[in-house]
């Protein structure tokens, strides 16, 4: 099994999904995750999803679940990098992805993370 | 009636007579194309066509018959290209008869056999016709996919911030093309900040409302807040009336409205470059 690895920089995680995402990844993932906004005490978790072609149900509870973790330990999650097809398809599914914060790509992901994103009008 | 046979011998006899038939048939076409084509023109043609013909009555080979479809949907296309109508196209075929029964009209023992050629040359001219339809609809066809790549443009207002005038009636197919170049857009240009402009829609209805909030809904996931602009005061009385509900999407009656509200959550300010002269009257 791959794990997908995690990098700390800041007060933020960065995880970029190069893999073909298996159960087991998925979950070990997520564990993963919990212990390092554990152990680090990070305010942000950046997911890269620009590798990812296809995105079904189970990837869009799994990028929800993360978010749900990540909000447990006061650190707020961005997904950035979908491609306009993972999005339409996300749309036309009805997956909402409530609960994580989307941007285009890891720049806008953490000027919105470092708290320097316009506020909305 | 022998159909075979009369046809080897109506065929042998066309053969015979050759140059006369084709001759007042190409006579016969020219005078109806009213100065379209030249003669010479239409002689080869018919002469290839004739020898076609000749063959298929005769059985003499399989490929005849393949052939002259062949060559009837070529001329059917030229045509059509030409600017001939179906009917014009169609009577040229049929003029063959003219030209063949002049030369047998007082031959009766003929009959059987110009019968056979008859009914040939018949479904002859309808295969031009159908032809005809097919490539008519064919142009249609490309017209339509043209039509529809023209009319999605998406334009760039500001830094980071783009625009989708939509003009014309938004159906599933065209919705499906605006999101798809919205997000690409979005993708490319980076914008933070889409205006999908609806002046130009005569009809929103519950549809494309559907249409409207699936497309924002996608640009959102890419990071790209969208403000729906051009609505009129008609349209605002149907879309309340349907019950449709546009959410947390802002929604504004001009392109300018809208502009200013993009420009504003952007941390813009448009400020005279002359202090001393006032500004005209910004609303909101």
């Amino acid at each position: 099994m791959e794990t997908v690895p995690i990098l700390k920089i800041g007060l933020t995680l960065f995880v970029s999904i190069q893999i073909d995402l298996q159960d087991e990844s998925v979950i070990q993932l997520q564990e993963d995750l919990a212990n390092e906004l554990a152990v680090t005490g990070a305010r942000g978790v950046l997911i890269d999803i620009t590798g990812v072609e296809i995105v079904d149900s189970f990837i869009g509870r799994m990028l929800s679940t993360i978010g749900s973790i990540s909000r447990l330990f006061d650190a707020e999650t961005v997904i950035v990098g979908m491609r306009p097809a993972v999005a339409i398809t996300l749309t036309e599914l009805g997956l909402s992805l409530s609960g994580v914060r989307t941007a285009l790509n890891a720049e806008k992901g953490l000027k919105i993370l470092n708290g320097k994103s316009r506020p909305d009008g | 009636m022998d159909v075979s046979a009369s046809g080897t011998r109506i065929a042998d006899y066309l053969r015979e007579h050759q140059d006369k038939v084709i001759g007042r048939w190409t006579e016969l076409v020219v005078a109806g194309g009213r100065g379209r084509t030249t003669a010479d023109e239409v002689r080869r043609e018919l002469a290839d066509l004739f020898s076609l013909i000749v063959r298929v009555l005769s059985r003499a080979d399989d490929h005849a018959a393949g052939e002259l479809r062949a060559a009837l949907d070529e001329l059917s296309r030229s045509r059509a290209r030409d600017g001939f109508s179906p009917s014009e196209t169609a009577l040229g075929v049929f003029t063959l008869k003219e030209a063949v029964y002049e030369l047998v009209a007082d031959a009766t023992d003929l009959m059987p056999e110009f019968l056979v050629l008859s009914q040939l040359v018949d479904g002859l001219g309808l295969r031009t016709f159908e032809a005809y339809s097919a490539a008519r609809e064919e142009i249609i066809a490309d017209q339509s996919t043209a039509m529809l790549e023209l009319s999605t443009p998406v334009v760039r207002l500001w830094e980071g911030i783009i625009a989708v005038p939509l003009v014309g009636t938004l159906d599933s197919a065209r919705a499906q093309l605006v999101m798809e170049k919205l997000l690409e857009t979005v993708v490319a240009t980076g914008a933070d900040h889409a205006v999908i402009d609806i002046t130009g829609v005569p009809t929103v209805d519950t549809e494309v409302a559907q249409h409207l909030l699936k497309t924002v809904s996608a640009a959102r996931l890419l990071g790209a807040e969208c403000t729906i602009s051009g609505i009129r005061p008609q349209v605002a009385q149907t879309i309340v009336s349907l019950g449709i509900e546009f959410g947390d999407i802002a929604t504004k009656a001009t392109l300018a409205d809208a502009l200013g509200l993009a420009l504003r959550q952007a941390g813009l300010k448009v400020v005279p470059s002359n202090p001393l002269h006032s500004p005209p009257s910004a609303r909101d």
